[in-house]
């Protein structure tokens, strides 16, 4: 079992210490986490490690899901697609169904905490029942440009929580309420990101079939359009006429109109160029990912639109710089010319890796910067450490 | 703080919990405009609170205005001399925030279309809200002063000798103050309060503020 100790050389010095004495401030308060599941990124992925490390501080924190049938689900999700500004069909019914599926929650979940945290949509109407304690609602997408129906049927239920979090201040959208700032974490200690020897980086890489023959440029992420792995294909041409590189992309296939279509260019572009490697790796593949992210000489990211992708700090954690594009959260991972380089354009990225190819040097110089950035601002130690400090705020 | 002659010192270290203002400028105007109608922890968020956040690398840019109308704006001769201005040079914060206006100012008021982002890349006001934590280290003598500064959080740098002079606009540092009430050395204590903040890392100021308890504690012995 991992304890808050196994932190200790991986955290920056005295953040530790600094945790245990700020957690001695709101010791025994009863913190409940409710989200709509515990598989899967995002929330889900950060409250895996963050909760059981709550409770080793001294604070009753616990972790609830809210359940319901596929039409809950859908509606949920077509929800968190709107609010971050897709356009979806979301009828009367679907959310009176939302509702009510809630309000069945609400009876068997004891919701009497000091302080309960609704990430996302799946439990955000709970906060309609609320009988005592604080509430939070923890907002994890990019919610500045709404479709408007979705927001005007979030927004009021958000009002009636006493704060909300969101990811990076472009996010926030007005709720009425203070809006704080807590960025994403990762845990250096996961499958995803433990320490992982050559060993076993060579082997697997070896199974995922990439050759190990010459250095290679990461690119991962879901292949949709907004991604934009047509980008990094491009990109690497342009890099490919000057140095022998090869280029992976590594991605969960996506259930999206014109994936499908964007799949098959892949598999195209890689069947007219040996050096193209297109791996359908799911999102839950911890160890390839690590090992890619590992075995890697650099990591280009360059999706059009995003919201908060943690991708560059997993990346900059292995030690590996960063060229990425200028959108969401990305340009706040990347100290542009410290950890990586920021870009705007497929040239741009071409521009980038050239130059760090050619100037070898640069990578570990970078990629030491890079893990020593992330170390200070992406660790799940970090997000603990806000965590804690949201909660003294909120129960003062 | 105040500091009873015989008292000891208490170090403490703080954690930042942001806050966005809804607040947002796409250009140089629009910044101005904002910055004139913030509260005044705003502004204290983006200049003297960018020292506490950008501490593994250098403050290239002094404040997070600078770095805006610099990497986003493409301002570059805007962004030089926002950055320039020193916070700790000033009598409080208002004092700060109208030269900071006033340099804006003077950069859009020939400017017909000055240039602009979109809301990606938007500056968002921000304030912090400082939760204090207790480190269980305290002092009694210079010498314990000395092992504390050593071993504490970086934070409580910050918090002993910016956040208390800049924010709770106090004339000297906890350390100072404590240095002048306590032990009743005010020699000691202007110096470590003449310590230039600006524009270097909070550990290189742990550093300053070693080698001034050094040379006094060698001064001590000799």
């Amino acid at each position: 079992m991992i304890t808050l100790d196994d932190y200790r050389e991986l955290a920056p010095p005295g953040a530790l210490d600094l945790i245990a004495r700020l957690a001695g401030l709101v010791r025994g308060r009863r913190v409940l986490h409710l989200t709509g599941g515990r598989l899967g990124r995002g929330p889900a992925e950060a409250l895996r490690a963050a909760v059981p490390l709550l409770g080793e501080l001294g604070l009753d924190a616990s972790w609830e899901i809210t359940g319901g049938d596929a039409a809950y689900h859908a509606t949920a999700g077509a929800l968190r697609a709107a609010l971050a500004g897709g356009e979806r069909l979301v009828t009367d019914e679907a959310l009176e169904h939302y509702l009510a599926m809630n309000r069945v929650n609400a009876t068997k979940l004891r919701l009497d905490a000091d302080v309960v945290v609704l990430h996302d949509v799946q439990p955000l109407s709970l906060v309609t029942g609320r009988a005592s304690g604080r509430w939070v609602w923890h907002c994890h997408l990019d919610c500045a440009a709404p479709q408007q129906r979705a927001w005007s049927f979030v927004r009021p239920l958000a009002s009636r929580c006493d704060a909300a979090v969101f990811s990076l201040p472009s996010f926030v959208n007005r709720v009425g309420v203070p809006a704080f700032v807590i960025a994403p974490s990762l845990d250096p200690l996961s499958e995803k990101h433990r320490a992982m020897p050559p060993h076993e980086i060579a082997a697997v890489l070896e199974t995922l079939g990439v050759g190990q023959d010459k250095p290679f440029l990461l690119s991962s992420g879901a292949f949709t359009g907004d991604q934009d792995p047509l980008g990094a294909v491009n990109a690497y041409r342009l890099v490919k006429k000057h140095h022998d590189v090869r280029l992976v992309l590594a991605g969960a296939a996506a259930d999206e109109e014109g994936a499908a279509s964007l799949l098959a260019d892949l598999r195209e572009a890689a069947r007219a160029d040996p050096d193209i490697v297109v791996l359908e790796v799911p999102d839950d593949a911890y160890r390839q990912i690590n090992a890619l992210q590992r075995g890697s000489t650099l990591v280009v990211h360059k999706p059009l639109r995003e919201a908060f992708g943690l991708a560059p700090a997993e990346a900059m954690w292995k030690g590996k710089p960063v060229v990425g594009s200028a959108t969401g959260g990305l340009a706040q991972q990347i100290i542009d010319g410290a950890t990586g380089y920021v870009v705007r354009s497929v040239e741009g990225a071409a521009f980038r890796i050239r130059h760090l190819l050619s100037n070898r040097e640069l990578i570990p110089r970078m990629g030491a910067a890079a893990r020593e950035h992330a170390r200070r601002t992406f660790l799940i130690t970090r997000e603990v450490t806000e965590s804690l400090a949201l909660v003294a705020r909120v129960t003062r | 703080m105040t500091a009873p002659a015989g008292a000891a010192f208490v170090f403490k270290g703080c954690v930042e919990l942001r806050e966005a203002l809804g607040e947002q400028a796409g250009d140089a105007r629009e910044l101005m405009d904002r910055l004139e109608r913030v509260p005044a922890e705003s502004v204290f968020f983006h200049t003297f609170g960018y020292f506490l956040r950008h501490r593994p690398f250098t403050t290239a840019y002094g404040n997070d205005f600078a770095r805006w109308v610099t990497v986003e704006l493409g301002e570059h001769a805007l962004g030089e001399r926002l950055a320039v201005v020193d916070p700790f040079a000033f009598d409080g914060l208002e004092a700060l925030r109208t030269e900071l206006v006033s340099i804006l100012h003077t950069h859009v008021r020939d400017r017909a279309g000055p240039p602009r982002v979109e809301r990606e890349h938007a500056f968002y006001f921000q304030r912090s809200h400082l939760v204090e934590v207790p480190l269980g280290l305290e002092a009694a003598t210079l010498a314990e002063l000395r092992a504390g500064i050593a071993a504490a959080d970086a934070s409580a740098i910050y918090l002993h000798l910016v956040e208390a002079r800049a924010r709770l606009a106090r004339p000297t540092s906890d350390f100072g103050e404590w240095l002048r009430a306590a032990l009743g050395m005010p020699a000691l204590a202007d110096r470590i309060d003449r310590i230039d903040a600006y524009l270097t890392t909070l550990e290189r100021v742990r550093d300053r503020l070693l080698a001034l308890v050094d040379e006094a504690l060698e001064g001590a012995r000799a």
